[in-house]
């Protein structure tokens, strides 16, 4: 499990995150969100440590990442997967490459162990088909389940994704949700996804921490939200008129009541 | 608020390389970026080093018989002077400034690149030292291999001067090659190699630099590759003067 306790952090004076406290379950989908500007980017990145909250504590299973030293945050950041907004996946190596990446720079595994390794995370995403091509040659789509294979090489216990479903359609973005949803399942691991996209919300919500102008504005699941009387969330969640009459049919009718 | 600013980028720039020269993770993965990197910056570089050298090399012999073609002047001194300008100042610190564009870029608008994209992000999760994987195979790289880049210069140049006495009639053949090899002082080379490494290094780390801390997007890389080009020259003839200063007086 992953908490944050109390953590505030500014810019140039400016306060973007206030006081913001949340737990991040394991073996759930987490689930950051809120509008652009309100901080969640900020919170994701003082969670993985690339930047540094004034106040606050941030416990990777109880152990403070403010208080360790580097080599214990070297150690710990092998435990950490992280799926980028645009992948981030090497331009110089090949899709194999990239996943071998991790296994190269922190296994202690033999050559042919590690291909093994990266071919079974590739085989996971459903791209072992693709191990010769260049990050250039393949989809928006595929790269990030690329980027995926590549930060569950590992085996991390802490999966990152920062909006994960930015520029996909919608129908890859539903396979990238079940692919996180089902990676996070089988292997236990604690994953935070940053996103607005409401349909990410609705699938796969299993904790929901929603961040409003900096403060935490609510948390629950994705049963919960519909439910909710939070008028900044209802504004954000529902703002479309499509996810209005979702709303008001499973208020009504139930979640499980079959559609008309 | 300039000189403040000066000092604050100094000081960015020093933990930079300190960041940079530390124990690399894996020391067969460094030495095989280091490999790769002498063929990107230096072997690649090799071609353009060859083409300037060769045409200059012919400038300056023409410009020289032209400058001392008087009856008080022996004609070897052309072959004397050239050799003395392209040992002195063209095979490194000109070359240099000329590599600044070409390396310098190439290296400020890589890393930029895997800046804005997310990619040097990605190496620090992951627990990679990012300037030390990234930045020091370049410096490594640039400054063992430059030392072969001033020779393959110097050398091109002279056969560019060479080739202008074998078909033209400013100057004999015999006249240049004994002006070449008149009054000939060995530390002339050693200077202008050890110039050359310190160009080498101030080029790869100010481009690293300006290329590791880009913000934004593409225009920002741009930028960030004219500054790096911009700021090496300056800090190259700089150091010319000093180097210049300390090692031939």
């Amino acid at each position: 499990m992953i908490e944050v306790k109390n953590v505030t952090k500014s810019f140039d004076g400016k306060t973007i995150l206030h006081d913001v406290s949340a737990k991040f379950y394991t073996g759930k989908t987490n689930l950051i969100i809120g509008q652009s500007g309100s901080g969640k980017t900020v919170l994701m990145k003082s969670i993985v440590g690339l930047v540094r909250p004034e106040i606050g504590e941030v416990l990777y299973d109880g152990r403070d990442f403010l208080k360790m030293t580097d080599g214990q945050i070297k150690d710990l950041r092998q435990e950490i997967g992280m799926l980028f907004q645009g992948s981030a996946l090497f331009d110089s190596e090949t899709v194999l490459g990239n996943v071998m990446f991790p296994l190269v720079m922190f296994s202690k595994m033999g050559k042919g162990e590690m291909l093994d390794r990266a071919r079974f995370c590739l085989e996971r995403v459903n791209l072992e088909s693709a191990e010769n091509k260049y990050p250039s040659e393949i989809s928006g789509g595929m790269q990030k389940r690329v980027a995926i294979a590549r930060a569950i090489a590992l085996n991390p216990k802490y999966l990152f994704c920062d909006e994960p479903n930015s520029g996909l359609d919608p129908k890859t973005s539903i396979l990238i949700d079940e692919l996180l949803h089902d990676i996070t399942h089988e292997y236990n691991i604690t994953t935070i996804i940053n996103t607005h996209d409401m349909n990410s919300v609705l699938g796969i919500g299993e904790n929901i921490v929603f961040i409003n102008k900096g403060h935490r504005g609510w948390v629950g699941d994705k049963q919960r939200i519909f439910k909710t009387s939070n008028e900044a969330l209802n504004d954000f969640v529902f703002a479309t008129r499509l996810f209005q009459e979702v709303k008001d049919y499973i208020v009504t009718h139930g979640q499980d009541a079959p559609p008309e | 608020m300039v000189i403040s600013n000066s000092f604050r980028q100094l000081g960015k720039y020093s933990l930079f390389l300190k960041r940079a020269f530390t124990i690399p993770d894996k020391w067969g993965i460094s030495f095989r970026r280091t490999v790769m990197e002498i063929i990107n910056l230096g072997v690649d570089s090799i071609p353009l080093v060859i083409i300037i050298s060769l045409f200059i090399g012919a400038v300056i012999t023409i410009q020289m018989q032209l400058n001392v073609s008087s009856p008080l002047i022996p004609a070897y001194s052309v072959g004397l002077a050239t050799r003395d300008i392209v040992l002195l100042e063209f095979s490194n610190s000109i070359l240099c400034l000329i590599l600044a564009g070409k390396v310098g870029s190439n290296i400020a608008s890589e890393i930029g690149t895997m800046r804005v994209t997310e990619q040097i992000d990605a190496l620090d999760i992951m627990g990679v030292n990012s300037v030390n994987y990234l930045v020091l195979p370049k410096i490594v790289a640039f400054v063992v291999f430059m030392p072969v880049l001033v020779v393959f210069c110097i050398g091109t140049s002279f056969v560019g001067g060479w080739l202008v006495a074998m078909f033209t009639d400013l100057i004999s053949v015999s006249k240049y090659v004994y002006g070449m090899q008149a009054f000939f002082q060995e530390w002339y080379v050693w200077y202008g190699l050890i110039k050359s490494l310190f160009f080498a290094f101030i080029i790869s780390s100010v481009a690293s630099f300006f290329g590791y801390y880009v913000k934004g997007g593409a225009l920002e890389v741009g930028k960030a590759s004219t500054n790096a080009v911009v700021s090496s020259s300056i800090l190259i003839l700089l150091f010319d003067v000093v180097l210049t200063k300390l090692l031939l007086q």
